[in-house]
């Protein structure tokens, strides 16, 4: 008799607390490769112009920055919600209401310019994310509403009002009665960072500097330990003098405040107007992010820039071996899945027992 | 006549040589021993002597590594707890296998066959709960019960599947004396009709009183097998920790009256704060610097929402309500509380307490953060930890408490209880608080270290600090405390001079009579 056990480690396994990550990456690949292999298409082409190929040019490497940059800010945000225990779904409505307070300013007043306009639309656009994610915190703290169900419904809420917008108010009077809102004019729009090699804008900046910073906070604070120990148990919050509720708050404006300015930094860097879609779905990739990043900040840069990855190389397998760029999410379903299931590697070891009791038994 | 005396008393379950390896560690290693049918069998031994993995083993939640189990005669394989159902065997946890969601009849329902409809579980638990003296609300939500109404429910739940060998894990600890004494009953009563008792337990007198034989662990060994009655307590305790415990010394106090008040508690009242939760009327009493103050009574009777109101955890209006040194606290936080010299220590240790996967630095970190900021924090309003000063400070927790742990600074989750009962009151004593406020100081804690953290309580109170113990163990309280008073439906009684009352005054007032019925 042969079983396989899951046995609880007496302490969680450092090593596999770091090469889990990895080892769910090889198993996405492996997955990845019998996906294409089923499909008909030559496993290590499509491999390599999926992961390799992007990374080869410069301007490619500048689109990853750009994909990578709202990615690693949202998930840095929901790393605090996270580790809280508060499990904020909605981070892509937090984006959209980033990028739309951001852009009120140009779009309502065109006439403003200056060097004060950008300042003010990324202060609106964090603004926006965090008080549309006060939503979903109210109604937790104060009427124990599931927070993954009303941040979640809040996304098609944010979608929709923008959809509105962008076709009714909003839309470009010069337009030709395209569902887009004005372009915006030179001194909203982010700016490169290096123009003379690429396109990527200062989000990118931003997300490595903020991610830097919440490291910190996180793991040197005594906030960072709040976070850790409600997350962990709310009772010994209480018992260490930490409000449950306060941090329902914080954390939901942090992660809100930095997917709205994720958003008002795509849709000024980026785009540079609004339109119906602003977002490829980064505030749901985010979350793969973050936990590939093991919520923490610092891991979550090299989780944002590999994510960042599959969505260029969705778009450039697309192109070399023709298959649809879903696969795109496919892809990012598989590496959820397998983060989550080698994460057990680290609080369980894994043991084949051969029982010899069997004989005995006899 | 003989040959049937002999069919009685035939064995029922043995354990050869049975070993559980965990990584590094031999939980248990190669243990032998015995039940007989109609036999009440201690299981003796300190905490991490390896007691639950032996009975994990039993009830099949772990498999063995090495030896064999045989039940009646036969070699069995236990691969889990519903085919040792099935053999017979029934299992008290120590932590118990609740879910807080459910009712106490849908938790029973879920052990036993699918079909029985829950209200019959209802009738059928309350029948048993009444037989046996364990009343329960079979309707009231596991969450909102005490901890020890919970292990009331884990009784009746396994007496309900009628086993022939019943695995009881420190049962006794949250029970008053004629409840406990009611239990004995109840199992001398089983063993009349047949059934066999494994029992685990830490109070060597109930042992001594209850068992026909005994069998003492230690490190995973077995130690030895004794006739409990031919045995007295210390030399039971001796040898499971394999060294002479040390007595409590009290040093009667002359001054005691003459003492300042620390800590008063003026008509302190509060409404129910759930479903199930007690109303706190009236509570008032003083403690002067220098005395151990004892509240007895039953788990539920509103320890848990007085510890709650004391600490912090749930302000008061009225500011007044309690006093620490002359100043009104009633609705200070508490951190607020603990700046102004209090320290507390509540009965759940994991969850509460301390955090099982925080290093134990951390955990020091977290009752201390505020009260000692300037030791601990650094960088102004960023309030950066200072990770050495916090490891300094547990190496002298553990050196002055002797807790025993791997490693420099594991996780909270890797001690033993006692061992981590014994680093959350050192977090405390460490701080020389004026005023020490403490839930279940020994629950599930083994002798040796019991009698160490008692002794420690009681210096610190001769030290000039102001103690009060909240405790469910009439003994610990009659050893250490000055005055008991005792909880009873969210009232407390007249304080009662431990020297001169007697435990039979106690289990009256535990049981709602007032002091002058009781005296």
């Amino acid at each position: 008799m042969i079983r396989i056990e899951l046995e609880k480690r007496a302490q969680h396994s450092a090593i596999f607390s770091l090469t889990s990550p990895l080892i769910a990456l090889v198993i996405t690949a492996v997955l990845g490769a019998i996906m294409f292999l089923m499909l008909g298409k030559s496993p290590t082409a499509a491999l390599y112009s999926y992961f390799i190929e992007p990374l080869t040019e410069m301007w490619s490497i500048h689109e990853l920055m750009i994909k990578a940059a709202p990615l690693i800010l949202i998930a840095t945000g929901l790393s605090v919600c996270f580790l809280s225990n508060n499990w904020n779904i909605g981070a892509e409505g937090q984006f959209i209401l980033g990028g739309i307070f951001g852009s009120a300013l140009p779009i309502m007043y065109p006439e403003f310019t200056g060097p004060m306009v950008l300042p003010l639309m990324l202060l609106m656009g964090i603004v926006g994310g965090a008080a549309y994610a006060t939503i979903p915190a109210f109604l937790k703290a104060r009427f124990s509403t599931n927070e993954i169900l009303s941040s979640l419904m809040l996304v098609y809420v944010a979608q929709l009002f923008l959809d509105w917008l962008v076709r009714g108010p909003w839309r470009n009077p010069e337009g030709y009665n395209f569902p887009e809102s004005r372009t915006f004019h030179a001194d909203a729009v982010l700016p490169e960072i290096w123009f003379a090699s690429g396109r990527a804008h200062w989000g990118f900046v931003f997300a490595i500097l903020i991610a830097v910073l919440m490291w910190f906070v996180l793991n040197k604070t005594l906030k960072g330990f709040e976070v850790r120990v409600l997350g962990l148990s709310p009772r010994a919050g209480r018992f260490a003098g930490f409000s449950s509720n306060k941090m329902i708050f914080t954390a939901f404006i942090i992660a809100g405040g930095l997917a709205g300015l994720a958003g008002i930094s795509e849709v000024s860097g980026a785009i540079g107007q609004l339109r119906p879609v602003i977002s490829p779905g980064y505030g749901f990739t985010a979350i793969i992010v973050a936990f590939l990043g093991r919520l923490n900040p610092l891991g979550i840069i090299a989780a944002g820039l590999i994510l960042a990855l599959s969505y260029l190389g969705g778009e450039a397998a697309q192109i070399s071996i023709g298959v649809s760029n879903k696969v795109s999410a496919v892809f990012q379903g598989l590496l959820l899945f397998s983060v989550l299931a080698c994460d057990t590697l680290i609080h369980y070891s894994i043991k084949v027992v051969k029982s010899a009791r069997g004989k005995a038994a006899l | 006549m003989a040959a049937s005396e002999i069919a009685q008393r035939k064995q029922l379950l043995a354990v050869e040589s049975l070993t559980k390896v965990f990584g590094t560690l031999k939980a248990n290693d190669g243990v032998d021993f015995d039940i007989d049918e109609g036999e009440i069998h201690a299981l003796l031994g300190e905490n991490g002597a390896g007691k639950s993995t032996l009975v994990k083993m039993l009830f099949g939640t772990l498999q063995p590594d090495g030896g064999q189990i045989l039940w009646r005669g036969n070699p069995q394989i236990i691969t889990k707890p519903s085919f040792a159902r099935q053999l017979g065997i029934g299992m008290v946890f120590q932590h118990f296998s609740l879910f807080d969601s459910l009712s106490v009849a849908e938790n029973i329902a879920l052990s036993l066959d699918a079909a029985t409809p829950l209200s019959k579980v209802s009738a059928e638990a309350e029948r048993v709960a009444d037989k046996y003296g364990l009343s329960i609300n079979a309707e009231a939500m596991v969450g909102d019960l005490s901890v020890g109404e919970r292990q009331r429910v884990e009784i009746i739940r396994c007496l309900l599947q009628q086993p022939d060998l019943i695995i009881l894990d420190e049962p006794t600890s949250v029970l008053t004396p004629q409840e406990s004494e009611r239990l004995f009953e109840t199992l001398e009563l089983l063993r009349r009709e047949g059934k066999s008792i494994l029992y685990i337990s830490h109070k060597l007198d109930e042992v001594k009183r209850l068992c026909d034989r005994a069998t003492v662990l230690r490190h995973g060994k077995v130690v030895g097998h004794c006739i409990p009655s031919e045995e007295t307590p210390s030399s039971l305790a001796a040898m499971m920790v394999g060294e002479n415990i040390h007595t409590i010394r009290k040093v009667a106090d002359e001054a005691a009256g003459a003492r300042e008040t620390v800590f008063s508690v003026n008509k302190l009242s509060q409404p129910p704060t759930g479903p199930f939760s007690t109303a706190l009327k009236d509570i008032t009493f003083d403690v002067p610097a220098g005395e151990v103050f004892g509240i007895a009574g039953v788990a539920g009777n509103g320890q848990f929402e007085l510890f709650e109101a004391l600490s912090g955890e749930r302000l008061q209006k009225d500011a007044s309500m309690i006093l620490l040194r002359g100043e009104a606290i009633g609705n200070k936080t508490i951190n607020e509380r603990r700046m102004a010299g209090a320290a507390f220590s509540p009965e759940e240790r994991f969850g509460h307490a301390a955090v099982a996967t925080l290093s134990l630095a951390d955990n020091v970190l977290l009752s201390r953060h505020a009260s000692d900021a300037k030791a601990y924090l650094s960088g102004g309003l960023l309030r950066i930890a200072k990770p050495s000063a916090l490891k300094s400070t547990l190496a002298r927790i553990v050196k002055t408490m002797d807790v025993r742990k791997s490693g420099d600074n594991p996780d909270a989750g890797t001690l033993s209880g006692g061992n981590l009962q014994k680093l959350i009151l050192g977090r405390e004593f460490d701080r020389q608080p004026s005023l020490l406020i403490v839930d279940q100081p020994t629950w599930g804690v083994d002798a040796g270290a019991a009698a160490r953290i008692r002794q420690s309580l009681i210096d610190l109170s001769k030290s000039g600090s102001a103690v009060v113990v909240i405790s469910q163990d009439l003994d610990e309280l009659l050893e250490m405390c000055d005055r008991i008073a005792v909880m009873s439906e969210g009232e407390m009684s007249e304080p009662q001079q431990a020297s001169t009352v007697t435990r039979e005054t106690l289990g009256l007032l535990m049981g709602g009579a007032n002091a002058g019925q009781a005296a």
